[in-house]
């Protein structure tokens, strides 16, 4: 092959983003480069991570979901209230909680595809709904104090160097492995592509579109709400207003990722890029003791940026 | 050679509320033919495909394919049958490899999970198949849209296909490409796979097919061997004339035909209403020239494709040229736009009264003032009697029937509505108007009324280009008829020379 074919250039970029920063901050800091930072990076995010997988999958199909920030923060409030409130067991309101956030997604999902609504709309309706739902729940937060929780907090593998890694980033992880696998191995993964590409093609050639497309909101449900219970085993606790606006945050990270808004295009490795440099970056603003609106400005350029590049190379 | 036989439709019956689009089509492919499926405009063509492949369901008859009775309900039940389509435009996945494009939907797999390297095995054998050697891990897109055409037809035929359907495949193929797609046709030809090849391209339905079935009005008007059936009787038989007496009057008319042409043009030193020269849109029409003079009717005549909408559109400022000059009233105008072409007093009634005329939510009135209305300011609303008076005018002259002026327009007939359209035109009182298929899809009654009208029209001194795919309409009506062929002006006919014969052998004329 004599050049890199030109659905790697994001992917690439992305890349040499996260190297260029990783290996800058560490020759500017002392401590940067070491295990705990890493450690760190997946720990403080695995929330966003496991949002933003679901959402990549969302916008490869070329469809968008706004509701995530919301179902996340509802899940959590949800779950503090019923294991503290209401002394049920974890697993059992676990099992409710992705129920919901499930049945949730699907509904959203079959809006979307019955009506030909524009998703768009729909999550936003979904945004509100969830919203509002969390607040219904319980209007404060919530602490969970529970020996399941302290038996989960207790987990910790250990990654070299001294560092560990708790249960949420270890979630974040397997669900990464899983995706990848669909994403890339599984006819349903591939019909997400094809969809995104051009669905009325995808119609022509017998694909199952609506079926797809309805399962990958549902599937975006499912992992909105695990993404809001591991934030409560994060957090010990549960609090409505949680997560407010991360949607938007999980789109930045995948469009950083290299996945294009427009839908067909991208990677699921591409998205831990992304989540690794929107990572990178808070840390990056916590070693220089900057204050964390320096990241959020430099997410935002960077994401300006991307999608200048996006255009440039897709345009020809 | 019955046991040749892969399809057999007999008796097909398809009806839509208000049309029966199909109303008894025989059509039958053997296997190893190309068959050309011929037919104008709501001859039954695309709803006999869209049967036949499971889009639609049948009202009657029978669909048997290797001489069993089917009955598609879906595009997939079809594909599964053997049925396999290719699209005019190219419809796979433009960012996916063509390995995974050729198998989307069906690819192999091992363990639940795409075994990549079995799907690039069978898209490189599918892409044999068709005598093509292109790399099947690159990006479709940057293939050329023949190429893409190409790929899509290995993807229709990998899943053991018997029957392919190919609509107006060539639209947006160069000639070369063209002969590249004829030779993968005649490939699979000799394969054994039966091949039907919709196009309004007459050169190359004499190229590569070996039979052709013409349908008109949604019946069957029969079944040629193409070598055996001149083009002007194919003409003739799909806009339903008598040939017989054609070809004796060929040679004759030719010479006339020239002066007369001359005559016109020389006639009136009147400046004209509108008028081109070489002005073209790429892959839309070839450069044209035309004059429109004062109370004059020009009539666009040619088979379907042929760029009579184009030429219409073009003029109206819908599309833009990519070159040549217009000129209305003697000045020259560029970057026309519809809404310039309106200030100018030009007025366009579209082909497709449903999709860019009528709206059929509003009243007779408010379609009717709809226009005038727009070119005021919003502010300065018409006045409801005003608009009234104007309604029930217009409602009189054109011998509208509609029970009120408050009647919303979609509950009215085909032809009313479109006299709805036309008098939102007049209203406006336009020096010219062109009506694209005025008299399409309604009944012979108010054809008759609409190209009566188009008379008195040009008696008031307004002009008139009259698009229309009935020849003894545009001959009644016109003064001058514009004939195309494949996308491309062949020729005019006026005076003496005006007959539908003459037209028909300039439509028919091949390319050398």
């Amino acid at each position: 092959m004599k050049l890199i074919p030109k659905k790697w250039i994001p992917l690439l970029t992305t890349a040499a983003v996260f190297v260029f920063l990783f290996s800058a901050a560490s020759m500017r800091f002392e401590g940067f480069a070491s295990m705990y930072v890493v450690a760190d990076l997946f720990s403080e995010n695995a929330f966003l991570g496991i949002t933003a997988i679901g959402m990549t999958l969302v916008i490869l199909s070329g469809g968008i979901d706004l509701s995530v920030g919301s179902v996340i923060g509802f899940t959590s409030i949800l779950v503090a209230t019923l294991i503290t409130d209401h002394q049920m067991s974890p697993v059992f309101v676990w099992s409710i909680a992705l129920a919901l956030g499930t049945v949730f997604g699907a509904l959203m999902g079959a809006l979307i595809h019955v009506y030909r609504l524009p998703a768009f709309l729909v999550t936003l309706g979904g945004l509100f709904l969830a919203r509002g739902m969390a607040f219904y729940v319980k209007p404060e937060a919530v602490q969970i104090d529970h020996p399941v929780y302290d038996r989960l907090g207790d987990i910790a593998i250990p990654i070299g160097g001294g560092a560990e890694l708790g249960i949420a980033p270890l979630i974040f992880l397997v669900l990464f492995m899983i995706a990848l696998v669909v994403a890339h191995y599984t006819r349903f993964g591939r019909n997400v592509y094809a969809i995104g590409g051009d669905e009325e093609s995808a119609v022509l050639m017998c694909l199952p579109v609506g079926r797809t497309k309805v399962c990958v909101y549902t599937i975006n449900g499912f992992l909105s709400a695990l993404a809001g219970i591991t934030m409560t085993l994060y957090m010990d606790s549960g609090n409505p207003i949680n997560a407010t606006a991360l949607e938007l945050d999980a789109i930045a990270v995948v469009v950083i990722g290299g996945t294009l808004l427009t839908g067909g295009v991208g990677y699921i490795a591409g998205t831990m890029l992304g989540l690794l440099i929107y990572a990178t970056i808070y840390q990056i603003t916590f070693f220089a003791s900057l204050r964390s609106s320096i990241a959020t400005i430099a997410i935002g350029v960077l994401l300006l940026g991307f999608i200048v590049l996006q255009k440039m190379i897709h345009r020809d | 050679m019955a046991e040749s036989e892969l399809l057999e439709i007999r008796d097909l019956r398809k009806g839509f509320p208000g049309v029966q689009a199909l109303a008894g089509a025989d059509f039958r492919v053997r296997r190893g033919e190309v068959h050309a499926l011929m037919g104008e405009n709501g001859a039954g063509k695309s709803t006999l495909i869209k049967v036949l492949t499971g889009v639609h369901e049948r009202d009657g008859g029978e669909v048997r394919l290797d001489g069993k009775s089917i009955h598609p309900r879906a595009p997939v039940q079809a594909e599964a049958l053997g049925i396999s389509t290719v699209f005019q435009e190219v419809n796979l996945i433009p960012n996916l490899t063509v390995a995974e494009n050729i198998a989307l939907g069906r690819q192999p797999r091992r363990f639940g999970l795409v075994d990549w390297r079995a799907v690039r095995r069978s898209a490189r054998t599918a892409i044999e198949r068709l005598g093509l050697s292109l790399d099947v891990n690159r990006e479709l897109c940057s293939y050329s849209v023949a190429t893409q055409q190409m790929i899509a037809i290995a993807r229709a035929i990998d899943l053991d296909a018997k029957l392919l359907i190919l609509d107006e495949p060539t639209s947006s193929l160069d000639e070369k490409e063209v002969e590249e797609l004829f030779a993968v046709m005649d490939r699979l030809r000799n394969q054994g796979l039966g091949i039907v090849f919709v196009s309004h391209f007459l050169d190359q339905v004499y190229q590569i097919c070996d039979r052709i079935t013409v349908l008109r009005g949604g019946q069957h008007v029969g079944e040629y061997v193409t070598s055996e059936l001149p083009r002007i009787e194919l003409i003739a038989k799909m806009l339903g004339k008598e040939a017989s007496d054609v070809e004796s009057m060929e040679a004759a008319t030719a010479a006339a035909h020239h002066q007369d042409a001359a005559a016109i043009s020389n006639e009136s030193d009147e400046q004209p209403v509108l008028q081109t020269k070489q002005y073209t849109r790429r892959g839309a029409i070839q450069p044209f020239d035309l004059t429109v003079r004062k109370g004059e009717v020009v009539g666009l005549a040619g088979l379907l494709g042929s760029g009579r909408t184009e030429i219409a559109r073009l003029l109206f400022g819908l599309d833009s040229p990519t070159d040549g000059t217009l000129t209305v009233d003697g000045v020259e105008r560029s970057g026309w736009t519809p809404r310039r072409a309106i200030d100018s007093g030009i007025a366009f009634c579209p082909e497709d009264r449903k999709v860019n005329g009528v709206i059929a939510e509003l009243s007779v009135r408010e379609n009717i003032v709809l226009a005038m209305q727009a070119s005021r300011s919003l502010l300065r609303t018409l006045p409801m009697k005003k608009q009234l008076a104007l309604a029930r005018h217009y409602i009189d002259a054109l011998q509208i029937k509609t029970p009120s002026t408050e009647t919303a327009v979609g509950t009215l007939s085909g032809g009313n509505q479109q006299k709805v359209l036309l008098a939102r035109w007049l209203v406006m009182n336009p020096k010219l108007i062109i009506l694209d298929e005025p008299t399409r899809g309604i009944d012979v009654g108010a054809k008759a009324e609409i190209e009566s009208l188009v008379a008195s029209l040009r008696r008031d001194g307004m002009s008139v280009v009259f698009v229309s795919s009935e020849l003894d309409e545009v001959v009644r009506a016109c003064q001058l008829v514009v004939v195309l062929r494949d996308q491309k002006v062949v020729g005019e006919v006026s005076g003496d020379d005006l007959q539908e014969h003459r037209i028909m052998e300039m439509i028919a004329s091949s390319h050398d």
